[in-house]
């Protein structure tokens, strides 16, 4: 069986994997990562979305042996020190999440579309998170929420979209 | 009271945005086993061999089964409502034994030590069927020469139901309407998918799953597989979302435990997406014939309604009640003289369906704002004053309805008149008009739906009258702990919606403690042993209200203890602000130093039991009827067929509100299901029976891009029926949604000779209506 090493929210593991296996299957079953949950088999949903090298990527998408030698950040570490993400400051206060299912997903999809657009317009926010499904919301809190964490992100006043 | 009513951010939020979450497919346990099913490819087919011996060979593979291996022990899946005298609920064994009758029916399961050898094993086992012809079509499952899906027929159950003299209302009626309407499959999708844990130490079970109603399960499950209900605990960990698919008693949840107590280990099983959308309920699926008969200045004499309503293969927990549900809304809020209701059950080869959020409501209300808008054309009225002239007025209330429910309370102009402003009906109205006249290819139209529903599930007698199998009140506990702070036991089981802040600004408000200082348990029978569970928006009102009285009690107690404390009698002491006072004295106990003196026990009134704690179980007498105004404007290109919401605007009346962020956020997710449902999805079988929208590529629910902004608003008439004077916001947004997008649609359209789109109205829908009605060919 291939050996990987991979980094997950700063922890480096090395581990044996098929080479069939999922990383969210690697992320959840095995190294106990279960913050990223999985919402379906055709990656349509983006429940499982992470960062891989910084980047983001639905890591059921991805088999474990491709994130050989990845740094894969996941929702579990992105409150740095204690202190929450602004963005997971804004879902909070917006009230973008009801199941929370979708939620760690959501943050992380967001966080590569602010890397492009650090002030999207609410049209921009839709669209980016187009890969990203949630029941629960209504998506309107959920854009709220990522417009209000890009501003505090930097320190910018929301422009009108 | 400043609690309640305050938009306080959840508390539920804080493992949710970090992932510390606690989802039924996140639990390991020791020496734990994976299992996968073999589901049938087919609609409708006889078993004729099983071999599952290969697949017990393969790598990993601890055990295999068929449903013949379990034929003594699983039991039937249980049907709480036999709705009628002439139901019939056939046996459906949680894996097939000798038939199948819907794509996806288990019929066999492998158990290995991960799940990808589970699934890999499954295609080792050796299954023969002999097909037998499927059964599709409602109306052709009903003739005499129409294959059987089961031995006594399709015909499930009739139900009528009627008030008033129907025949008189339509008899020389100037105006008569008579529409069919079809509300198809919906697949309810939580994104969530279902999971489920069982172990057993050989005497007790415990039993995790994704549901919605982890007590109903329980004593479900009891009596399915015989396993003593005191010996078996069910936990409801964090639940993603349910929207009604998590209200059951799956063959997955029964298979559990057998499977645990054959093989004495612990099992799970989560289910993929493909294989949910094929075997989680599925919900609408009814043929609606509705008439009205109306004067000709649009005054309604009467309404009758015949549905047809697809049960799919077999009767699910609640399958036959769905549409019964719809029964008592189909007049809406409207005054009307006489009521016809109809509706037979009928049997097909596909997934059974059942509850999906709004349950019954959403159908009816559909129907009746449709065909209402239909009878505003025909007597030629703008749609919002046809329904001003029928609508009850708010004085009016209580008013008892042609469908002899009482409405306590509702103020529908006052939430009209909010809802047009906020919506600048008229000025789109103008615009509408121009369009119109200048042949614009992209037509303006407007959709309106002024809704209502009866929700918090249910007194208890009402549920009895109609042979429901058990009860709707709601069970709290509250214990005032020794340092002050407050633990609150629920039997509302959460998925979602926010229980746990809005049960701590109620009881902080009861109390006068701090919000922080109260903790909200639920989802546990061990924990929580009695409870009704979560849907049909009765967690705020039934629930809510238990909370409610639980902390008048614990309050009552405290007054005596302070009284004896304070040498006051209990009369002369006021509360506020947490504390007892001597009124017109200084002197004063706060709740926390009495829960003090109450665990230390030292001084205490004669006979006083040194706890407090309180327990309340609220049957409600009456059901709440929120109610509502939304407005739609949608953009149609009628070259094209693509339509774009422009605007859509909500004014719902909740009654009061506890927290108007967590109302919003459930007017929000409701508005985007009941839009899905008017312009996207749809479950669709083939011409065999085969599910074609197996996964989230095919059957399509909307992302962000697909939806708008909403534009929300409230009126608040307080319910009269509960001491918290709230109605429940859960469905709301589903229900009111779905005809306002349609009407819109229609409205649209109407200049072109439409009066109907099929939902969902894509694009290629509304493009081939309008091919249809200029007679090109589509
Ligand atoms: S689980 Fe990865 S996209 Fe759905
Ligand atoms: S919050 Fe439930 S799916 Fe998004």
């Amino acid at each position: 069986m291939p050996r990987i090493t991979v980094t997950v929210d700063g922890v480096t593991y090395e581990e044996e994997v098929e080479p069939r296996l999922l990383l969210v299957h690697l992320l959840r079953d095995r190294l106990g990562r279960t913050g990223t949950p999985i919402g379906c088999d055709t990656t349509n949903c983006g429940a499982c979305t992470v960062m891989l090298d910084g980047r983001s990527a639905k890591s059921c998408s991805v088999l474990a042996v491709q994130a050989d030698g990845c740094d894969v950040l996941t929702i579990e570490g992105l409150a740095a020190d204690g202190r929450l993400h602004p963005l997971q400051t804004a879902f909070h206060e917006e009230h973008a999440l009801q199941c929370g299912y979708c939620t760690p997903g959501m943050i992380m999809a967001a966080l590569d579309l602010l890397k492009e657009d650090p002030d999207p317009s609410e049209e921009a926010v839709r669209e980016g998170l187009e890969g990203n499904l949630c029941r629960c919301t209504g998506y309107c809190n959920i854009v709220r929420a990522v417009r209000r964490g890009a501003q505090a992100m930097s320190g910018r006043e929301v422009s009108a979209s | 009271m400043t609690e309640v009513g305050s938009a306080r951010r959840r508390k539920e939020d804080a493992r949710l945005i970090t992932g510390r979450t606690q989802w039924t497919d996140n639990i390991q346990l020791p020496g734990m086993l994976y299992v996968a099913y073999l589901r049938s490819p087919m609609a409708h087919a006889r078993i004729v061999r099983v071999d599952t011996g290969p697949a017990r060979r393969e790598p990993g593979v601890v055990a295999a089964f068929s449903g013949r291996d379990f034929a003594q022990e699983q039991g039937s899946l249980p049907c709480a409502w036999p709705v009628s005298e002439d139901v019939v609920i056939p046996d459906h064994p949680p894996m097939a034994v000798h038939e199948v009758r819907y794509v996806g029916e288990a019929v066999a399961c492998v158990v290995a030590t991960d799940r990808y050898k589970a699934a890999d094993a499954l295609a080792a086992i050796e299954i023969e069927y002999e097909e037998l012809p499927a059964v599709l079509d409602m109306a052709e499952a009903l003739t005499d020469t129409a294959p059987k899906v089961h031995e006594a027929g399709n015909r499930a159950f009739t139900w009528r139901f009627g008030n008033g003299d129907i025949d008189a209302a339509f008899r020389d009626a100037p105006v008569v309407v008579d529409r069919t309407y079809v509300q198809q499959r919906l697949i309810p999708s939580a994104m969530e998918p279902r999971a489920v844990v069982a172990a057993t130490d050989g005497d007790a079970f415990t039993l995790y799953s994704a549901t919605q109603i982890p007590h109903i399960l329980r004593v479900m499950l009891a009596l399915t597989t015989g396993i003593p209900e005191h010996r078996l605990r069910v936990i409801a960990p964090d639940v993603g979302g349910g929207f009604g698919s998590k209200l059951q008693v799956t063959a997955e949840e029964v298979l559990a435990l057998l499977l645990a107590r054959r093989l004495g280990r612990p099992v799970k099983w989560t289910e993929s997406r493909s294989e949910g959308n094929m075997t989680v309920h599925h919900g609408r699926d009814q043929l609606q014939r509705i008439s009205v008969a109306a004067e000709r200045d649009g005054r309604l004499r009467g309404i009758k309604v015949d549905l047809l309503a697809d049960m799919g293969a077999y009767l699910m927990l609640v399958t036959p009640g769905i549409p019964l549900l719809g029964a008592f809304m189909y007049n809406g809020i409207y005054k009307m003289d006489a009521y016809d209701f109809g509706c037979t059950g009928v049997f097909t080869t596909k997934m059974p369906t059942d509850a999906y959020r709004g349950a019954g409501r959403p159908e009816a209300t559909y129907a009746l704002e449709r065909v209402m808008d239909e009878l505003a054309a025909e007597v030629g009225l703008d749609p919002l004053e046809l329904r001003r002239r029928n609508w009850i007025r708010h004085e009016e209330f209580p008013y008892t309805t042609i469908a002899n429910l009482t409405y306590d309370s509702g103020n529908y102009e006052a939430a009209t008149e909010r809802a047009t402003t906020l919506f600048g009906y008229d000025k789109l109205r103008a615009e509408q008009a121009d369009r119109r006249e200048r042949r614009d290819p992209v037509q303006l139209g407007i959709g309106v739906s002024t809704y209502t529903e009866m929700c918090g599930l249910a007194p208890s007698r009402v549920l009895g009258s109609l042979s429901y199998g058990a009860g709707g009140w709601e069970h709290a506990s509250v214990r005032m702990l020794p340092t002050g702070k407050v633990e609150v036991v629920t039997g509302s089981s959460p998925h979602g919606q926010g229980h746990v802040t809005a049960w701590s600004q109620i009881v902080a408000d009861a109390l006068g403690v701090p919000f922080e200082d109260v903790s909200v348990m639920h989802g546990d029978t061990a924990v929580s042993p009695r409870g009704m569970d979560t849907y049909g928006s009765r967690s705020l009102a039934v629930g809510g209200v238990a909370v409610l009285q639980a902390c008048d009690k614990v309050k009552e107690k405290a007054r005596q203890v302070a009284a004896h404390l304070l040498e006051a009698s209990p009369e002369d002491l006021e509360f506020a602000e947490g504390s007892f006072r001597v009124r017109g004295t200084g002197a004063g106990r706060s709740i926390q130093e009495i829960a003090l003196a109450v665990f230390a026990a030292h001084d205490l009134p004669d006979g006083f039991e040194p706890a407090l704690d309180a327990d309340a179980t609220f049957d409600p007498e009456n059901f709440s009827y929120p109610h509502g105004t939304h407005l739609c404007a949608i953009e149609v290109d009628t070259e094209t067929g693509q339509s774009r919401i422009r605007s859509y605007v909500a004014v719902d009346d909740v009654g009061k509100v506890v927290n108007p962020l967590i109302v919003e956020g459930q007017v929000h997710g409701g508005l985007a299901q009941g839009i899905a449902q008017a312009l996207f999805e749809e479950a669709v079988y083939d011409a065999d029976g085969n599910l074609l929208t197996t996964t989230m590529a095919d059957y399509l629910m909307p992302t962000a891009a697909d939806l708008p902004d909403f534009v929300t608003d409230r009126t608040e008439t307080p319910a009269t029926s509960n001491p918290l004077g709230v109605k429940g916001v859960g469905e709301a947004g589903t229900i009111a949604s779905t005809p306002a997008v349609v009407n819109a649609i229609v409205d649209a359209l109407r200049p072109h000779g439409v009066h109907d789109v099929r939902m969902p109205c894509t694009p290629e829908r509304i493009w081939r209506t309008l091919a249809g009605v200029r007679g090109g060919a589509a």
